[in-house]
């Protein structure tokens, strides 16, 4: 599996992060570089392997379902770029 | 006052407690090593009038004999631990003026026990590096060069600021973090301790994330000795992060010096590179020396998947 130049500025456009013309064959190489690592991935067999989502045995410790903090919305969007009715408002991503 | 930059954590810590000096000589004396080491680009953000605040009121609980295990301590905190009210960006200019509402765990412990907070120190952007060449704010100096040569030096990456100022002693300690290495591999290439804590020992909580499920908080020091005491610091249970593991804290401190006598360590046979410089070789068999010399058992090993582990 390897990206294109064309898929290069897609995905910049998707992560709404601006990329010159000149960053673009070396964000092709590294990209495709991590794709080929991944690909690699798949010479291991894992046939009879479980898999791990610890490397400590601990199981997931529940608590109440009752409210035990919050109340303090201007501390939650003081670092709001632009905020209304204690929202965060931002650009329109969706189209 | 520059021999007061000399002391470890241990050290500075005996001293205190001792008298010998105040907490805010100690704080003053590292702000004005900060200010003459600014070439090194280690620190992004200084909190001088912060640090001499706290500095103050340790030297009221030491007078009143409520000293904590890090009272006076002045330490460099990596720029990815949220601090309460201060720059906390990852060195990203994609978190632009963010400044945190919360402590993260890790220092609100560490301030709990007395310690100082002198700045926030550079890394790579986001963790996401190995050098700390990444970093909005430009790249961090190693305080160490080649013998003979002017070139500059990376500190390692991605807690480069943490290494270098630990190196340089503008700083007494600091945390750090790693995921694939981002606090060893810096503490290798400063001459200074950094150690990885298993996963879950730590609280991630307030720790702007890399890798989820393999990020760790650690510290960065001079010697093992305060290396052990930054950890016992930072380490605990938390109920904000569900990966915490509700263990004992041990004191790391009382097992320095144990023998490691009679104990088994593995070489990995894929850990040597193919075409080693000789130095370096010689450097691994240094080691390996070294721990047979201590008693341990040295036995070689294979680790087949190496090759498949991701290195940050």
């Amino acid at each position: 599996m390897s990206v294109d130049q064309a898929t290069v500025r897609r995905i910049a456009r998707l992560a709404r992060i601006r990329i010159s013309d000149n960053e673009v064959p070396k964000l092709e190489g590294e990209l495709n570089h991590i794709l080929n690592w991944v690909e690699m991935l798949g010479e291991v067999d894992t046939e009879n392997v479980e898999p791990m989502t610890s490397v400590v045995d601990s199981t997931m410790r529940l608590r109440n379902d009752e409210v035990t903090d919050g109340g303090y919305p201007d501390r939650v969007t003081g670092n709001a770029a632009a905020s209304d009715d204690n929202f965060f408002m931002v650009p329109k991503v969706v189209e | 006052m520059s021999d007061l930059l000399k002391l470890t954590i241990a050290q500075a810590r005996d001293a205190l407690s001792t008298g010998q000096f105040k907490a805010s000589e100690l704080t003053e004396a590292y702000i004005g090593a900060i200010e003459a080491a600014r070439s090194l680009n280690a620190y992004i953000v200084e909190t001088p009038d912060k640090a001499r605040a706290m500095a103050a009121a340790s030297d009221d609980r030491i007078a009143r004999g409520e000293a904590g295990p890090l009272e006076g301590i002045p330490l460099g905190i990596k720029d990815l631990f949220a601090t309460e009210g201060v720059h906390t960006q990852a060195c990203s200019h994609i978190l632009d003026q963010f400044k945190p509402a919360y402590e993260s765990t890790v220092t609100a412990n560490l301030w709990a026990d007395g310690a100082v907070m002198l700045g926030k120190l550079n890394m790579d952007e986001f963790a996401m590096g190995s050098s700390n060449e990444t970093s909005y704010y430009g790249p961090v100096k190693n305080p160490w060069r080649a013998e003979g040569s002017n070139a500059d030096l990376v500190p390692g990456g991605s807690s480069g600021g943490s290494a270098s100022a630990v190196a340089a002693h503008i700083c007494a300690g600091a945390t750090a973090t790693d995921t694939g290495g981002s606090i060893r591999q810096p503490a290798a290439f400063t001459g200074t301790v950094g150690i990885k804590p298993t996963y879950g020992r730590v609280s991630r909580w307030g720790i702007v994330a890399f890798a989820s499920s393999l990020d760790q908080a650690g510290p960065i020091a001079r010697d093992v000795r305060d290396a052990a005491i930054l950890l016992k610091s930072i380490a605990s249970v938390d109920p904000k992060d569900t990966t915490s593991v509700d263990i004992e804290v041990p004191d790391y401190e009382a097992v320095i010096g144990k023998s490691i006598k009679g104990m088994k360590i593995g070489i990995p046979a894929e850990y040597r590179m193919d075409g080693m410089p000789d130095d370096i070789e010689a450097l691994w068999q240094k080691g390996i020396d070294w721990l047979r010399d201590a008693g341990a058992e040295v036995v070689d090993i294979s680790l087949p998947h190496t090759r498949y582990a991701l290195p940050a």
